[in-house]
């Protein structure tokens, strides 16, 4: 079934503050589709992980925001895209435990068990577009 | 309309009456020489709607599909007989009409099936919901004792509910022990296994303990087997030593009363 | 500017936190604190997590860090008031919060500390066989 866009929000996350903003913004879309307390968490906790990889990694880019639907199910997708040095090796990053010591690296497998969805897009040199989906009652 | 599928049982006559007249008259005010050949003509939403109506309130009754599809088929049946009567003479005509008039009942018929089963699919949902509420009970068996005998298998969404009302629960009572019974899960495999795991994990982070009780000595030789470590969890064969250990770390006893003394209890 | 205060209750420091902690604030509170337990002495770090609704790797962080810092100055760390969509989350995240206790709320946290902690008195007046006592 197709995923339709029902609604949007762009926002630029270039530096700490704007991490708060984005949160908040995701949460008020949430809250929208009347997605329940704790797949809210969920969903805000991921935008969160996700949000400041691309602050720390990927020097911070565009953010979207926005309401689907798929069927008779509403969701929220979210879209991280930055112009940084890109993950050469994605699918060592997508292992539990690919980073062990002190900083938790990515959080990628974390963000994706989260989700309902989850895609990344990412070349070394060319940037790192991730997209996600969490559904209502996902 | 057809005989065969007069369900007396579920509707009375005069309802079924009131049903096929008004669906006639929609459809007779909706028709007309260009929008016969036009299933997807908006003319029709209201015949539609009201087909759908028809549908999903048949779907609640009790209603076959087949009776249902019959039931719209057997306007065609009729419609076909007064074209036969009214255009006699003109075969060619006649067969003309047929088709149009057939084509479009066949999909007006579709739509009953449509909606018939999604009627059938909200009934499914609701059930699963209330299935999932009153599976997952969280007990109070004693101040600060929770138990949860979880009946039936264990997968991502039960435990989720089952996760969400033990710590609620947790919140609420002030609890710091809950008793996961077990003993109602059929198999446990690696999965369940893991969903259960979380399931303590999150209990510790809000700083409650859990105790896995219910274990049969078949699931305990699959646990083995399967190399699932459970090491840092309490387990107990059954719910009464699980309560005895929950006492035991509550330091609380349980005594048998005395003959003649009268105990202020 | 502001800093999130930080108590003193007897042996234990209390932290609790109500807003969303970026980096500056993360990084003040966690030097405030290992100068608070240096100068106090505290044997401990309460820090109230019951309005925070998202805890995040970064969150994670710092909690782990006060812990650890705190330990090497011979104090405990514990987490309360932690909201049930919050522990649910970070089960799902695979967040381990290391060395840290945790408890409902301030007043079961600090009878948990009660029992984990050997205060410096109660050494002196050691006599008797018990080994662990806790403060009764």
């Amino acid at each position: 079934m197709t995923i339709l866009p029902l609604a949007k929000d762009a926002i630029k996350v270039y530096k700490e503050q704007d991490v708060i903003l984005f949160r908040n913004r995701v949460k008020e879309h949430a809250v929208k589709i009347k997605m329940g307390l704790v797949n809210q968490t969920k969903l805000i906790t991921a935008a969160s992980e996700l949000v400041r990889n691309m602050l720390r990694y990927g020097g911070g880019g565009d953010t979207l925001i926005e309401i689907v639907s798929r069927g008779r199910d509403n969701g929220i997708r979210l879209t991280f895209k930055d112009q940084g040095p890109g993950i050469p090796d994605i699918a060592k990053a997508m292992l539990d435990g690919f980073s062990t010591g002190k900083s938790l690296g990515l959080g990628l497998p974390g963000a994706k068990r989260l989700v309902n969805e989850f895609n990344i897009k990412s070349e070394a040199g060319a940037g790192t577009t991730v997209t996600v989906i969490k559904w209502a009652n996902g | 309309m057809t005989n065969a599928f007069l369900r007396e049982d579920l509707m009375s006559n005069e309802e079924l009456r009131a049903q096929s007249e008004e669906l006639v008259e929609t459809l007779v005010n909706a028709l007309n020489e260009e929008n016969i050949s036009d299933v997807e003509s908006p003319d029709f939403d209201e015949v539609v709607e009201i087909l759908s109506g028809i549908s999903i309130s048949r779907a609640r009754q009790g209603f076959s599909p087949r009776e249902t599809g019959a039931f719209v088929l057997s306007l065609k049946h009729a419609l076909i007989e007064v074209l036969e009567r009214e255009l006699k003479s003109d075969l060619a005509k006649l067969y003309e009409e047929t088709l149009k008039v057939n084509r479009l009942i066949d999909s007006f018929s579709i739509t009953t099936f449509e909606t018939f089963i999604k009627g059938r699919e909200e009934v499914i949902l609701r059930q699963t919901d209330e299935i999932a509420e009153i599976s997952t009970p969280v007990i109070r068996v004693w101040d600060g004792i929770l138990a949860l005998p979880i009946i039936g298998t264990l997968d991502s969404s039960r435990t989720q509910i089952v996760m969400e009302n033990l710590l609620q629960e947790i919140v609420d009572t002030g609890s710091s022990l809950a008793i996961l019974d077990i003993s109602g899960v059929p198999a446990v495999d690696s999965l369940v296994a893991q969903h259960l795991i979380k399931t303590v994990s999150a209990t510790r982070l809000m700083g409650a303990e859990c105790i896995i009780s219910g274990i049969r000595p078949e699931i305990a030789q699959t646990i083995v087997h399967l190399g699932i470590d459970l090491s840092n969890i309490v387990t107990k064969a059954s719910l009464a030593h699980a309560l005895k250990f929950a006492f035991n770390t509550l330091r609380l006893e349980v005594r048998k009363k005395s003959g003649t003394v009268i105990d202020k209890n | 500017m502001d800093r999130i205060p930080i108590l003193k209750m007897g042996h234990f420091l209390l932290v609790t936190i109500q807003v969303d902690l970026y980096d500056r604030l993360a990084m003040d509170l966690e030097a405030d604190l290992v100068k608070m337990v240096s100068t106090t002495g505290a044997r401990a770090v309460l820090i109230d997590i019951s309005a925070v609704s998202i805890v995040d790797s970064f969150m994670g962080r710092i909690i782990g860090n006060i812990a650890s810092m705190s330990k090497l100055l011979d104090a405990e760390t514990v987490v309360v008031g932690m909201q049930p969509a919050v522990a649910i989350t970070l089960v799902e995240l695979g967040l381990e919060l290391p060395g840290v206790h945790t408890a409902l709320n301030v007043e079961r946290g600090m009878e948990l500390l009660q029992g984990l902690i050997v205060f410096d008195n109660d050494i002196d007046e050691q006599d008797d066989e018990d080994d662990h006592t806790a403060l009764s």
